[in-house]
């Protein structure tokens, strides 16, 4: 009887204990995982010379003309293969990398990541840092802006693809029909935000359900500079004069009614974009080749003016833009920054990019008269660029985002998402946030505001 | 789990055998051997894909990783802080909350569908089995996409709907109305799964019962109270068990919504989205991993409890 009782029980430990070993070996895997190559000693020669090597590279990214610059990429340099995957557009593409940066394996060579996310794989250490290459030279080529979103010191993180200075689009046959003054100031925009909807309704100035990629670039632009970031220390006050300045003039919309509860991106935007419901968009430079593609029932009715300001000046700031960047894990360190920087500042690739209704980083083209004196009809032959341009030339200076901004951004709704659905003070709503984030950033293991 | 009370039951009965001799065990022990060698093959898989990775979230559960600072073992520090955490029991509630609501309404519905069809009394049965099941077969996601266009007060239907009455009668996306909207789809999506479930029980209760019932005198109601349910109370307690765990597990359809019903369906709405985000959107493996093991334990427990009682029953 004990026999066959122990027999089983010896059984049942020894499978336990095989188990328990693949599961050591398991987290074996994804310790040892960690250890990063060093910064890499070279120089623009080695790039030339990786690039008549050759080899194959992997390019995750969701810009439209990925795959066709990647083309052109190959015609220039047959000897490389660029294979180009779309794992996902922004947080969805960030999930996988930082999966696939964990396990030690599959992780592109390069791949595109937004500005406000780039600090987040900078601190994991994932990120190749360029100035090794020589790339810091390239300095000049881009908006002050967009280039201190990709450095850290002396490091380079990446190469700008593209910016977004934020500029108002506004639907001029329903502005003409109201007779609304195209706002200069956020007053002037809130009051033609209560003609249009006392007028009609069923319209709106503007839709907002809540979103940081948006609150926050108008919070730079008010003046708000919410995160500060020293090494591992970390400061965030989101009720600074700035972002009260925001909060203040947004409860102004938010609170009676004014803004139509449709989020960003939904079905229900897209309509309510082409049928009229919807008057202005505040958003980035990089929208109107977009509304152009998506909404073609807006075709002459929409322009683009600055972005109102709190005082009549021209600053604007920042909404989105992304750069590409060479993970550390890419076996070909070498031939992945010698196609970013052919990627990022070739007049071949950048050419194609535009073509494809992009908006630059590079000021070549931001001030190539060519660029500026297009005319597109979408626009009723509004010299669109020139407002454009102008706009990233206003950029204020001195943003940083939280080095967790990705984290951040994913408890937005839940904190002040609920000032937007209670229609109330948003002030309260970023005082939730600004708690959830101090928790995070605590047992993240920084010190936050001490 | 099992193996070990039956393997001490087997003890017992040995030991009621009193003395056994040592040849005899000996015989039993290589047929022991003998059928562990057919498992095997079933046994590494199980292992591998089954066992380990629950041993894995075991251990990582011990851990924290940090951004600064990386790996350090906590013991059982993030079980502490589950326990204390709003955020998890806030979503524990509701599910909670959605399962005494939602899984009674839907069993009632599949229950009361099993048995029109089996009642014989409908034509096209065939028919009304087939379009009650079909939602089951559409794929989850799509399918919420689907009522999410259905749902939209702005353009969807129920904006339709609000235009003909007139005001906003209908909020589905509404804070108050959000859990009710998704126990619908759910609702609408298994009730012709559960609804086969009990068909086919029904279909195993034998012909001589109704004959002999018929016999008796006894009809209708009184035929499905006392033959056709007390026949199928197993396939009741596998269908709550399924649906205790369904609820539990609750997280397809709120973060297929949450781009629509964006600061409605927080990131810790079920603790099941709670685990996902905070592992992908937070890089909190460790804790992540600790909420995952301990919603399992919850739906574990009220599970075997359900199958308890439901089984006791059974013995009556």
């Amino acid at each position: 009887m004990t026999r066959s009782v122990r027999t089983t029980r010896t059984k049942a430990a020894a499978a336990l204990a095989a188990a328990a070993i693949t599961a050591l070996t398991f987290a074996g895997c994804s310790a040892g995982a960690a250890p990063a190559a060093e910064a890499p000693a070279g120089s623009p020669a080695d790039l030339d010379a990786a690039l008549e090597e050759g080899g194959d590279l992997t390019y995750w990214t969701w810009t439209p003309s990925g795959e066709a610059q990647a083309d052109a990429f190959m015609e220039e340099y047959p000897n490389v293969t660029v294979d180009v995957v779309n794992a996902g557009t922004a947080t969805d593409e960030y999930t996988k990398l930082q999966n696939a940066i964990k396990a030690g394996s599959g992780a592109p060579d390069v791949a595109q990541i937004e500005y406000y996310a780039l600090q987040q794989f900078v601190l994991s250490d994932s990120l190749l840092d360029l100035s090794g290459y020589g790339l810091g030279d390239l300095e000049d080529q881009y908006t002050p802006s967009t280039w201190s979103a990709v450095t850290a010191d002396d490091a380079v993180y990446g190469l700008p693809q593209d910016s977004g200075p934020m500029v108002l689009l506004y639907n001029k046959e329903i502005f003409d029909e109201h007779d609304l003054e195209v706002p200069a100031t956020w007053d002037d925009y809130v009051a033609a935000g209560e003609k249009l909807h006392a007028a009609d309704p069923e319209k709106y100035i503007t839709t907002d359900a809540g979103d940081p990629g948006f609150a926050q670039p108008l919070i730079w632009q008010a003046g708000g500079r919410p995160y500060q970031t020293d090494g591992t220390n970390v400061t965030v006050d989101l009720q600074d004069e700035g972002t009260k300045l925001w909060a203040d003039t947004w409860n102004q919309l938010l609170e009676p009614g004014l803004l139509a509860d449709i989020p960003t991106w939904s079905d229900d935007w897209w309509k309510a974009l082409s049928d009229g419901t919807v008057a202005t968009i505040v958003t980035g430079a990089w929208m109107p080749g977009i509304l152009e593609g998506s909404v073609p029932d807006g075709a002459g009715k929409w322009r683009v003016a600055p972005l109102p300001s709190y005082d009549g000046s021209a600053t604007t700031a920042e909404n989105g833009g992304s750069a590409q960047s060479v993970i550390k894990q890419s076996k070909n360190p070498a031939l992945a920054a010698a196609f970013l920087r052919w990627l990022n500042s070739s007049e071949e690739s950048v050419d194609v990019f535009l073509d494809n209704g992009g908006f630059p980083a590079t000021t070549a083209h931001l001030t190539s008269p060519e660029f500026l004196a297009e005319e597109p009809e979408y626009f009723g032959g509004q010299k669109i660029n020139e407002v454009l341009v102008d706009a990233s030339e206003n950029v204020a200076p001195g943003w940083q985002y939280l080095p967790f901004q990705v984290y951040a951004n994913s408890v937005f709704p839940d904190t002040v998402g609920a000032a937007y659905t209670d229609k109330s003070d948003l002030n309260a709503g970023l005082q939730a946030w600004q708690e959830q984030v101090v928790t995070y950033g605590s047992s993240q293991g920084f010190s936050v505001n001490e | 789990m099992t193996t070990t009370p039956y393997a001490a039951r087997t003890g017992h009965q040995e030991a009621g055998g009193a003395t056994a001799a040592p040849a005899i065990t000996i015989r039993r022990r290589k047929a022991d051997w003998t059928g562990w060698l057919f498992t095997w093959p079933f046994a590494l898989v199980f292992v591998l894909v089954f066992i380990t990775p629950l041993l894995y979230a075991l251990w990582l559960s011990l851990f924290q990783n940090q951004l600064v600072g990386g790996n350090s073992f906590v013991g059982l520090a993030n079980y502490v802080t589950a326990f204390q955490d709003p955020s998890f029991w806030d979503g524990f509630g509701r599910v909670f909350g959605f399962l005494l609501i939602q899984v009674p309404i839907m069993l009632l519905l599949a229950m009361v569908a099993a048995l029109a069809i089996d009642s014989a009394r409908l034509y096209a049965t065939g028919l009304f089995r087939v379009v009650i099941f079909l939602p089951y077969a559409v794929p989850a996601v799509v399918a919420v996409l689907m009522w999410g266009f259905l749902y939209s007060d702005n353009f969807g239907l129920t904006a339709s709907i609000n235009d003909w009455l007139g005001g906003t009668v209908l909020q589905p996306f509404a804070r108050r109305w959000i859990t009710a909207s998704i126990g619908n789809i759910v609702t609408w999506e298994y009730v012709g799964y559960n609804m086969v479930i009990f068909y086919s029980a029904l279909k195993t209760i034998p012909t001589e019962l109704y004959e002999a019932a018929e016999i008796d005198g006894a009809r209708g109601w009184q035929v499905v109270r006392a033959i056709k349910l007390p026949a199928i109370r197993g396939a009741i307690v596998i269908a709550t068990i399924f649906s205790i765990i369904g609820s539990f597990q609750l997280f397809n359809e709120p973060n297929v919504l949450q781009p629509l019903a964006n600061n409605v369906i927080t990131s810790s709405f079920t603790p099941n989205m709670y685990a996902y985000n905070l592992s992908f959107a937070g890089q909190q493996y460790n804790y992540s991993a600790t909420v995952a093991i301990i919603m399992g334990v919850i739906t574990a427990v009220i599970a075997y409890v359900v199958q308890m009682r439901g089984s006791r029953k059974e013995d009556r």
